[in-house]
């Protein structure tokens, strides 16, 4: 079918209409609805990818508008892949959601499926466009309904952790909005490919450089870039956790892909690294951002907090593969926005069947977990060896190509840090292992038999299913990172 | 070289995995949930053992599962090296089930389940380090042992093994992510492969400098070999229960970080490149070190497990003494040692955990005269210290002889040196207890009474009596795992 692409996005778009519609009727339908949408655009997204691996990119107009003046979704194999990404998750998550939803929402539950749906039209449509504006306004969806996300969820620090995400999410906004304004003074052209060619005859250009600059400032502003991460701590820790499931992994990966956008097919790489200098100053940025974050998230006592400066820290991974000016790290970036993606998801998961049980996820409270939630424990482990790295886990494989990618260029500060917070991460985890394996001391008089069993008590079984496949396929897509790259990302990048 | 291609290796890997939801299936049965393990523990030595003639004729058998650059992948293959090794982890698993079911129900320990469940995938692990045709399969099954053997070494869950746990950790995953992940990928950004090759894989890449980094990169970041500094965890790993101690921390842990160092440097780097380089003595020079600070400090050491791990620490290092001295009869003695010094070391282990189990004594101190009461065990013990110490009539023997034929060999008349005190130092460690043992007197003993028999129960007593008939049988023997050696290294 022709219509493959734009369905994605409009599928659920239509889902959120409907399901608004329907809560006059009976408000239990919100829910089937939202899964009738995202698992069209699943089906979508997936033949879309099948379509561009066989037969190459695709180019969609809408309502039949020619570029430059129309909206043009393109599709090649990295926003196919990220497409296909973006709403697996979304559709998984929404099916763990069902039961967390009803227990932190209350009564809300119809309208967090219709900010949720939203949302996902927002993130699927910044994937898929070709339009440099339209990828504006689907960059605001994404944001304002995050917003008000955010703002469900702790009814104390809710709200003002809200504020501060809309203060700073708006300033990025501005920033990538002018820079979008600075390029059609000098192009006159919204559409990407378009611009992309005009811009050849413009290298020199101070506009195209204050462009670039803006537009890449925004978009790190948007992905918490260090230093410019404050707002997302706050925000995704205490926003709805079927909400912050899917916005930790997501969000800041497709801000991630964006970037990689604009620096191949807009502005081109051979213009971003024809002065070494600022390359080589972000490639240092991104080593200060990947040790920053390590080292905030160990001080942490909190486990949602602890895994959103581990995102932080993830964020200076995909930066400074992508701006290694190599095929090696761009290889590596862009494996990474998936596998990070999948194992933020998977760890999210493991977090969230924790709160469904235990409310509150300070490090102390954590104490027996592997007795009491085995399952969800297990699901847990996978993703924290994902993220420390270890194989045959994916985390391990882009981590691999980063650092070949960094010994290729030289930057051994790089490397470095990588494996320092690969280290780094190891205590984090096996700090938190440990609250859960060992009995707490107080009980603890030296008996053996002070093993009393613990009874078991798992999570809902439609989390842990799901939380259970994610995991796995940490493993799965790690084992299968060679046919990822043979192809999907180097032909990409071809 | 012939090369076959089969599924064989894989499924030896994997029989142990798949054990695992029948082991816990199983968990309020516990006479089936053992029987499950004897099914695989068998069914995983029958597996090895059929290839072991094709291995024995030269051939290699070889399957690649994934490869995901070229030249890195996850891919097996079997030649002599790894089936010595794989052979001897294999055997001795089913030997340390059986010892494990006396210990681990004469203690009435808890989570016997997640026990077993992790000893299995511990032994998968093993194998699947024996059977590894790159670095990268290697390090991939060397990080999961060093993952799976956490909840084994930290089992009583008290604070003593959550610190004991901690130091583990720090040491193993601490030296393999910060010294191994760098220097494996360093080797494959210069030669774009990581496959083991007789030859090394470096084609006049590295200057020495370089090279010299790059193998201490990798001698002390395979921290499972216990070469000092790194050796420490092994003494804290002490707390796990003794089976662990006996299979893991004597035979297959300890010495798949030995294994990966051998593999490294013939099979990475080649003979060739380190004598070239001249960076046999470098290795030497620190496993020496080991070898003579470990051996001293197990002589102060009143805790019998704990003098046991020094002495590992010091008998690991001969191995990696003995490829170092590149030449053919001394690694010919170092690679055998990784059989004959498993035997030996695990029989004490097995020895040490009848007596605890038995007795409830732990410090040597305490076990004077307690040989009159368990006369097998303190046998057993007799011959596992000379299967260390290297005396006849053990494996032990065979292996220390290799090895002072090869310092003589490569003409370095000081390690040889180094070799005679530390197998005088081995003695003197060791016969004093089994001398007091059965001359001593424990303060109890009353001379009127005569002493009664009190050994172990059967599960405890069968295992030691085992493997100290090996250690002998060995020694007249040798022949199988000698030609394993010298096909796997083409000497």
């Amino acid at each position: 079918m022709d219509n493959y692409p734009v369905l994605i996005v409009v599928a659920p778009l239509l889902a959120a209409l409907f399901a608004g519609l329907a809560v006059w009727i009976e408000e239990r339908l919100s829910y089937p609805i939202a899964l009738t949408g995202l698992a069209i655009s699943v089906f979508s997204a997936f033949n879309v990818l099948m379509q561009v691996i066989t037969s190459g990119p695709i180019q969609y107009r809408m309502a039949g508008w020619a570029p430059p003046m129309g909206i043009e979704y393109r599709i090649d194999l990295l926003n196919a892949m990220v497409l296909l990404m973006v709403s697996g998750i979304g559709l998984l998550n929404l099916v763990a959601s069902y039961k967390s939803v009803k227990q932190e929402t209350y009564d809300r539950a119809p309208s967090f499926y219709i900010v949720y749906l939203l949302f996902m039209t927002g993130l699927l449509g910044v994937t898929a466009t070709g339009d440099l504006f339209n990828l504006y306004v689907l960059i605001e969806i994404t944001s304002l309904t995050s917003y008000a996300m955010v703002a469900m969820g702790d009814r104390d620090r809710g709200p003002l952790a809200s504020l501060n995400y809309v203060f700073i999410g708006v300033i990025g906004a501005s920033f990538y909005l002018l820079g979008v304004g600075y390029l059609y003074m000098q192009t006159g052209s919204l559409n990407m490919a378009d611009v992309a060619i005009i811009l050849q005859s413009h290298q020199g250009s101070s506009i195209v450089l204050t462009a670039f600059i803006l537009c890449i400032i925004g978009l790190w502003i948007k992905m918490a870039f260090f230093p410019m991460h404050v707002w997302l701590p706050n925000a995704y820790s205490y926003s709805p956790i079927a909400f912050a499931r899917v916005v930790a992994p997501l969000m800041t990966k497709v801000m991630v892909y964006v970037m990689i956008r604009l620096m191949i097919t807009v502005f081109g790489l051979d213009y971003i690294f024809k002065s070494p200098f600022f390359a080589d100053a972000v490639v240092w940025l991104a080593s200060v951002a990947i040790i920053f974050g390590a080292v905030m998230a160990l001080a942490q006592k909190n486990l949602k907090k602890m895994l959103t400066y581990i995102i932080v820290c993830e964020i200076g991974y995909m930066v400074g593969g992508a701006w290694m000016g190599n095929q090696l790290g761009m290889t590596g970036a862009i494996l990474h926005i998936l596998n990070d993606a999948l194992m933020t998801f998977a760890m999210f998961l493991a977090v969230g069947n924790i709160v469904y049980k235990l409310k509150d996820v300070e490090l102390s409270n954590l104490t027996g977990l592997f007795g009491k939630m085995p399952w969800t424990m297990a699901g847990f482990v996978l993703a924290a060896f994902s993220i420390i790295g270890v194989p045959p886990t994916c985390g391990f494989f882009s981590k691999w190509y980063l650092i070949l990618g960094a010994f290729e260029k030289g930057a051994y500060h790089f490397a470095a840090a990588l494996v320092i917070s690969s280290l780094i991460c190891a205590v984090l985890f096996f700090r938190v292992f440990e609250i859960c394996f060992f009995s707490p001391p107080s009980e603890n008089s030296g008996h053996k038999e002070s093993h009393s069993h613990v009874a078991m008590a798992e999570a809902p079984i439609s989390m842990l299913i799901v939380s259970g496949f994610v995991s796995l396929s940490l493993i799965v897509v790690g084992l299968y990172s060679g046919t990822i790259v043979n192809t999907i990302i180097i032909p990409f990048l071809k | 070289m012939e090369t076959i291609i089969s599924i064989k290796p894989l499924l030896a890997v994997l029989v142990s995995l798949l054990v695992i939801p029948a082991l816990i299936s199983s968990s309020d049965k516990p006479n089936v949930r053992e029987s499950w393990i004897f099914v695989a523990g068998a069914i995983t030595l029958l597996l090895i053992l059929s290839m072991l003639p094709a291995v024995l004729a030269g051939k290699q058998i070889a399957l690649t599962l994934f490869e995901f650059a070229p030249g890195a992948g996850i891919a097996f293959r079997v030649d002599g090296l790894g089936m010595l090794f794989a052979i001897v982890a294999a055997s001795l698993y089913i030997v340390t089930s059986i010892y494990s079911i006396g210990y681990m129900r004469g203690l009435n320990e808890h989570g016997q389940t997640r026990f077993v469940s992790f000893f299995a995938l511990a032994i998968s692990a093993t194998i699947g380090a024996a059977f590894s045709a790159n670095l990268l399969t290697l390090y991939l099954f060397y990080e999961i042992l060093s993952l799976a053997t956490y909840p084994l070494v930290t089992h009583h869950q008290d604070e003593t093994s959550r610190i004991a746990g901690r130091r583990y950790l720090t040491f193993i995953l601490g030296t393999s992510i910060a010294l191994v992940l760098p220097a494996m990928i360093y080797c494959y950004h210069v030669t774009g492969t990581l496959e083991f090759s007789t030859t090394g894989i470096f084609t006049g890449q590295l200057s020495k400098p370089a090279a010299t980094v790059l193998l201490l990169m990798f001698v002390f970041g395979f921290a499972k070999a216990g070469i000092m500094p790194f050796h420490s965890w092994l003494p804290a790993a002490m707390v796990a229960p003794t089976p662990v101690s006996a299979l893991l921390h004597a035979v297959a842990v300890v010495k798949v970080g030995v294994f990966s160092i051998v593999r490294v440097m013939t099979g990475i780097f080649g003979i060739d490149l380190l004598s070239h380089f001249n960076l046999g003595v470098v290795v030497m020079g620190i496993a020496s070190v080991t070898i003579l600070v470990a051996s001293c400090i197990a002589l102060s050491q009143d805790e019998l497990k704990r003098r046991l791990a020094y002495s590992t620490i010091s008998q690991l290092s001969y191995i990696v003494f003995g490829v170092a001295l590149l030449s053919p009869q001394g690694q010919l003695g170092g690679v055998i040692h990784i059989a004959m010094h498993a035997f030996g070391k695990i029989t004490l282990f097995f020895c040490a955990g009848a007596i605890y189990v038995a007795t409830g004594k732990k410090y040597i101190s305490q076990m004077s005269g307690l040989g009159k009461k368990m006369p097998f065990t303190f046998a057993a013990l007799f011959i596992g210290a000379l299967g260390v110490i290297g005396l006849p009539p053990t494996g032990g023997f065979y292996s220390k002889w290799n090895l002072i034929l090869g310092t003589l060999e490569a003409q370095q008349t000081i390690f040889m040196i180094v070799l005679l005190v530390s197998s005088f130092l081995n003695a003197f460690y060791f016969l004093p207890i089994v001398y007091k043992g059965f001359f001593g007197k424990s303060e109890e003993e009353d001379d009127n009474i005569p002493v009664k028999i009190q050994e172990a129960n059967l599960c405890l007593v069968i295992p030691l009596m085992i493997t100290a008939g090996i250690s002998i049988v060995l020694f007249f023997y040798p022949t199988v795992f000698v030609n394993l050696v010298k096909v796997g290294l083409g000497i």
